[in-house]
């Protein structure tokens, strides 16, 4: 136990290591990096944004984003420079085509067949109630409680 | 038709599309390079002061291997690069990618020149112990060309053709299985082509 708490503690004193970077000169140029890192996804530890990441990948590609915001690019032409080298893999919103219409209107058509299901089931039953409920029906249950 | 199969298939139905999921390696990132031309750059040499170019293999089909002597995997590809330099014809390049790291700096920055020294220093004491499988390799001192390849998880593997268009690659070490299924039949047909 004490070994984990040192090995914890020790984990602490890397990661705030990781946290003391060098911070751009330029705020301008920052400003617009954090709100695009944001949208762009780490290839090293995937579940992460590439603004948040601590892994060297993810401080060289800011680096490089940082360079191209200041050789003046617009936002998009840095996000398809990205793509061009690591796929739409690094952006969290991935584009919408061919290949990406089961992501984007999958659910929705999932969506679609669950209401037509449920539809179809609804109305199975109601037949059904209506159907226990003849007439001939009605006449035996009255007969049965007279007995 | 029997109503209790329904969920039964449906069930079925996505226990197959998990076990595919499952099995999908989530490290492996369709490259978007598969089918274009090798992206250009000149960098210097582990060997000699010539820099080396990518045009400079044009004609001729070679592999592209990048690597670092801190990287645990490549240790792992090493001895089947070496195999394959031996007894096949096709040229294997490294790319020695950020060989000089963050913790090599601990007591402050060094400059070019040093970080150059230090890594062609390195990698062939490296070279020398493991044997050397690169017809040449260059240095990517600061992952700059890395970025250009999409490197992201080292080593990688490039097969680039005749025409300098790169035809597949391999992020992760190459394996016995897949030089032998993919990479050399691959080459083989270049080669004819």
């Amino acid at each position: 136990m004490k070994r984990l708490l040192l090995l914890l503690s020790l984990c602490a004193v890397t990661a705030w290591a990781g946290e003391a970077q060098p911070m751009a000169e330029d705020p301008k140029v920052e400003a617009r990096l954090v709100v695009m890192a944001e949208e762009l996804r780490c290839l090293v530890c995937q579940n992460e944004s590439l603004a948040s990441s601590h892994a060297e990948l993810a401080e060289d590609l800011r680096r490089e984003v940082r360079k191209l915001i200041r050789d003046g690019l617009t936002d998009a032409q840095i996000k398809t420079y990205l793509v061009e080298r690591y796929g739409d893999f690094v952006l969290y919103r991935p584009p919408v085509k061919p290949l990406t219409w089961p992501l984007w209107f999958g659910p929705f058509a999932l969506l679609i067949l669950a209401v037509w299901g449920l539809a179809r089931y609804l109305r199975h039953r109601k037949a059904l109630v209506h159907q226990r409920m003849s007439e001939t029906d009605n006449a035996q249950v009255e007969s049965l409680l007279k007995e | 038709m029997k109503k209790f199969l329904i969920p039964l298939v449906l069930f079925f139905g996505l226990v197959a599309f998990l076990a595919v999921g499952l099995k999908r390696d989530p490290r492996e990132i369709p490259s978007p390079l598969v089918g274009k031309p090798a992206p250009a750059f000149s960098l210097p040499t582990l060997q000699g002061d010539k820099p080396f170019s990518p045009a400079d293999f044009k004609g001729q089909v070679w592999l592209f291997n990048v690597w670092a002597t801190w990287c645990v995997a490549c240790r792992e590809e090493h001895p089947l690069l070496v195999e394959f330099s031996k007894t096949q014809s096709v040229p294997i390049v490294g790319l020695s990618y950020k060989e000089i790291q963050a913790a090599d700096q601990a007591n402050g920055p060094l400059s070019d020149e040093a970080k150059l020294g230090l890594a062609r220093e390195r990698s062939l004491r490296f070279l020398q112990r493991q044997g050397d499988p690169y017809k040449l390799s260059v240095m990517d001192l600061d992952g700059r060309v890395g970025i250009d390849y999409g490197v992201y998880g080292v080593p990688e593997t490039y097969l680039i053709d005749r025409e300098g268009v790169i035809r597949y690659k391999q992020v992760g070490p190459v394996t016995p299985e897949i030089l032998e299924n993919k990479l050399l039949p691959l080459i083989r047909s270049l080669e004819k082509s």
